[in-house]
């Protein structure tokens, strides 16, 4: 065996799966596992390790695969993570952990994500029972959305002893990840639903159906509800439109849109009652994991697909291997592309997009360099939907509500590192703070948020 | 789970349903909306808040069954649950937060199309309760269709019945009612409100704004979460985009771009027309105990 190159995983054929909604990843085997988990070198100093934002202990979770005790892994990864099955399939490990693993120096990095989805898959397959409360303290918290951050502080809190329940907006617990990323890279039924039910076992109470601000307000939970600390994880689910001309035509849809359609409704699969509607040439306007999963979403419902960016590829905000299925998968790609505006038949319907060329110019504030329109460039092609998948941003309802809680200028809840906002025994993360951003720091802002809401209460 | 608690038939594809909700019942407003998930594979329907009980812990609503979901939501009955029941959604009627004072000296009518005269119902009743008269309009195809007369009738000031085929009351469409009122009987309206079917909403409009007559309406688009999540509900209005179901669902008719709301409240018709046919052959209802 090679220690420098890594252990190959299986998937579905492209040619297969960009007709189904199966997972495309199918794990490894417990051989292959072992295999891999014996590359590691188990460094006394792993740096692996901080760039985790929920401080896995990788080398000893690594270990126990290793020597083949998985059930064991399994429980390491519990201690640290309420979501390692969901962290193993779509963190962007490489430029977390894998990115900072010694052995990416000089060959491939332990694929550290893959490894902690085996353990968590094989502990969900054979009944390892992870979770474990201390005795009830008697304090009552509550917490807002239960996306990964709210899952993270309400599993952390419910094993300190806390008396956690989460309110959720929705119909159905989990956030982005049951109504936004697709079956084909999280399964919902086995893995989200797993990993809830986990949750349910440390005692956490899940309300669905209550839109905080409108249902209840955050003052209602410390006043009637008698919490002692209100918990904020209520994501960034606002999407964004370009405000070109043409974009509420018929056929011109959110990503959230028709994500959630999609996915939270089940509007591909036959009996659920929700429509969908995919056309035969789609245009998805985006380049972050967004943009790939509607992209992804749109072909396995039968469309052609472009991705319309207005970078190049090197700038693509998805995660590497998302994009690397988008291609294998047949979408085409318009790089350094931008809409201008979107074309209507003469009843209403879209007919085509109008895009101009862009080239890149020097870096901007982000250090990314800054995409200009090429003069005379502008060209049409046909499609009859366009999906805009250009970001989000956290919904006002919350702060218009609950006086005293400050917002900064891109309406993102202000709070500190410990996830202390304006509002005395009211704590934020994830999304709601950061913005649209990644599912393993939603978790580390709701792990950070739990400690100091214990800190808060119990001093 | 959500309990049916009552049921009443108002004609032959109108029902009323008091469902039990107590923390919605506690925060319903006039003017604000639920959204109703009937089975597990249902999907998510926005209806009007039509009256609220909140020592019961009730919320009543009144849906007429056209498509797949209204059909599936009216073969439930008394005793049975619904999967799903959130809200308040939306933004409440200006006129709850208004100077009472101030509004004892409006005139004020309210206008109701079909299933419209449901919601319009409770709000006519706030203003008799802070006795205030409000003149009413209820208007239908045919007499069949008018619901809720006999209520109406102890909490409005006058109430007009306009059928299109003249079946019952003023012969016509109602914004010739609205123009024969103010025109030919000399009444004088301050504030318009009218809740009905779009294409309704927007004739409507284009008479008032002609009479010069400020108007409301309660727009109802295609919505998915309700929260402001998909866009789907987004609208024209002035020359901003606005999400319905937060921003609204009422709002100024006078700057509603109606033929885009027209235009894209039949965006699914093809696929509705499937879902349709797929319930009606199969004609189950999953998932209710
Ligand atoms: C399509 C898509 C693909 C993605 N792919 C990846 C990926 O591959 N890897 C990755 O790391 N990240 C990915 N992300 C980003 C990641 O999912 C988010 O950063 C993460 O989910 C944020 O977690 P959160 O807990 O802060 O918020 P969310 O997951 O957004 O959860 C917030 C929850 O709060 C609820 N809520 C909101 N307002 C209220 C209210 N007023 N009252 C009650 N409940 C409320 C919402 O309904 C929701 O359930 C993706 C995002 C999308 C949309
Ligand atoms: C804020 C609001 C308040 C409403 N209040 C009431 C009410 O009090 N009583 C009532 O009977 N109806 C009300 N409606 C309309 C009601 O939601 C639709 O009639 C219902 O969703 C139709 O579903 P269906 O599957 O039975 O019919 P379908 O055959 O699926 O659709 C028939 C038509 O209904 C409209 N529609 C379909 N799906 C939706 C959706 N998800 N959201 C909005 N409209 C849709 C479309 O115009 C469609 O062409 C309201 C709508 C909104 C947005
Ligand atoms: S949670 Fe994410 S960053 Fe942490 S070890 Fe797992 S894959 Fe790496
Ligand atoms: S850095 Fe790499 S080799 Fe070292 S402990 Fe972490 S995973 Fe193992
Ligand atoms: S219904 Fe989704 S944003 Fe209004
Ligand atoms: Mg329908």
């Amino acid at each position: 065996m090679n220690r420098f190159e890594r252990v190959q995983i299986s998937e579905q054929s492209p040619e297969v799966r960009s007709h189904n909604f199966e997972e495309v990843c199918l794990g490894y085997t417990e051989e292959e596992a072992v295999a891999e988990a014996k590359r590691c070198l188990q460094c006394k100093n792993p740096q692996c390790v901080t760039k985790c934002p929920v401080s896995i202990n990788i080398p000893e979770f690594i270990h126990e695969i290793a020597e083949g005790n998985f059930g064991k892994a399994a429980k390491i990864l519990a201690k640290y993570t309420a979501l390692p099955a969901v962290c193993g399939r779509v963190c962007p490990q490489e430029v977390q952990c894998e990115s900072k693993c010694v052995l990416g120096n000089k060959g491939d990095a332990v694929a550290i994500g893959k490894l902690e989805r085996f353990a968590a898959d094989w502990g969900r397959d054979h009944d390892v029972e992870v979770a474990e409360a201390k005795e009830s303290n008697g304090h009552k918290v509550a917490v807002i959305g239960s996306g990964p951050a709210g899952i993270t502080c309400a599993g952390d809190l419910a094993k300190e002893g806390y008396d956690v329940t989460i309110y959720e907006a929705l119909h159905k617990p989990g956030g982005v990840l049951v109504y936004g990323i697709p079956e084909f890279r999280l399964p919902k039924d086995t893995v989200v639903k797993h990993e809830i039910r986990n949750l349910k076992k440390l005692g956490v109470k899940i309300k669905t159906n209550v839109i905080v601000g409108r249902t209840v307000t955050i003052d209602d939970l410390f006043d009637k509800g008698k919490y002692d600390a209100v918990f904020v994880g209520s994501g960034a689910g606002l999407p964004k439109f370009m405000g070109i001309p043409g974009e509420n035509y018929n056929g011109v849809f959110s990503a959230n849109e028709f994500l959630t359609r999609n996915n939270l409704m089940k509007a591909y699969e036959d009996g659920y009652d929700t429509p969908i509607k995919v056309g035969s040439k789609v245009a998805v306007v985006g380049g972050g994991n967004v943009a790939m999963d509607a992209a992804r979403t749109a072909k396995r419902l039968g469309a052609e697909v472009w991705i319309v960016y207005r970078r190049s590829e090197e700038e693509l905000p998805a995660r590497v291997e998302e994009v690397h299925h988008a291609k294998e998968e047949g979408i085409n790609f318009e790089l350094l592309t931008n809409p201008t505006e979107i074309i209507g038949d003469e009843k209403g319907w879209v007919k085509g997009i109008k895009c101009v060329r862009m080239e890149l110019g020097e870096p901007d504030k982000s250090g990314r360099r800054r995409p200009i329109p090429v003069k005379g460039s502008e060209f049409e092609f046909d499609v009859d939907t366009v999906i805009m998948a250009l970001g989000t941003s956290p919904n006002p309802l919350i702060p218009s509500t609950t006086e005293g809680l400050e917002v900064d200028k891109k309406k993102c809840l202000v709070a500190d590192e410990q996830g202390q906002t304006s509002k005395e025994g009211v704590f934020a993360g994830g999304d709601a703070v950061t913005g649209a951003a990644t599912v393993i720091l939603a978790m580390g802002a709701g792990k950070e948020a739990a400690a100091a809401i214990d800190k808060y209460i119990n001093g | 789970m959500y309990k049916i608690v009552k049921k009443e038939n108002l004609s032959t594809n109108i029902f009323s349903m008091d469902v039990l909700a107590p923390l919605v019942a506690q925060s319903a407003q006039p003017g604000q909306f639920v959204i109703v998930i009937a089975d597990e594979k249902g999907e998510r329907v926005p209806l009007t808040i039509c009256d609220y009980d909140k020592e019961k812990g009730t919320v009543t609503i009144v849906a007429q069954s056209i498509g797949c979901s209204t059909k599936k939501m009216a073969q439930f009955n008394e005793g049975e649950y619904f999967h799903d029941f959130v809200g308040p959604l939306g933004q409440p009627s200006e006129y709850v937060n208004e100077d009472i004072n101030e509004l004892k000296k409006k005139k004020v009518l309210f206008v109701a199309g079909g299933v419209g005269t449901a919601p319009v119902y409770p709000q006519a009743r706030w203003f008799h309760e802070k006795g205030i008269d409000v003149d009413v309009i209820i208007g239908a195809k045919t007499k069949d269709l008018i619901i809720l007369e006999d209520k109406m009738r102890k909490v409005a000031g006058n109430l007009y019945i306009a059928t299109d085929d003249g079946s019952y009351g003023f012969k016509g469409m109602i914004p010739s009612l609205i123009e024969d009122l103010v025109v030919n009987q000399g009444k004088k309206y301050d504030l318009i409100v009218c809740i009905g079917p779009m294409i309704m909403m927007k004739f409507v409009c284009i008479m008032t704004k002609k009479l010069g007559i400020k108007t409301i309406v309660s727009m109802n688009p295609i919505m998915v979460d309700g929260t402001g999540m998909c866009g789907a509900c987004r609208i024209t209005v002035g020359d901003e985009t606005k999400f319905a179901c937060v921003d609204g669902p009422e709002f100024d008719g006078h700057l509603v771009d109606f033929d885009e709301a027209l235009r894209r409240q039949a965006q699914y018709k093809n696929e509705e027309a499937e879902k349709n046919g797929e319930h009606v052959c199969t004609c189950h209802k999953g998932g209710a105990n």
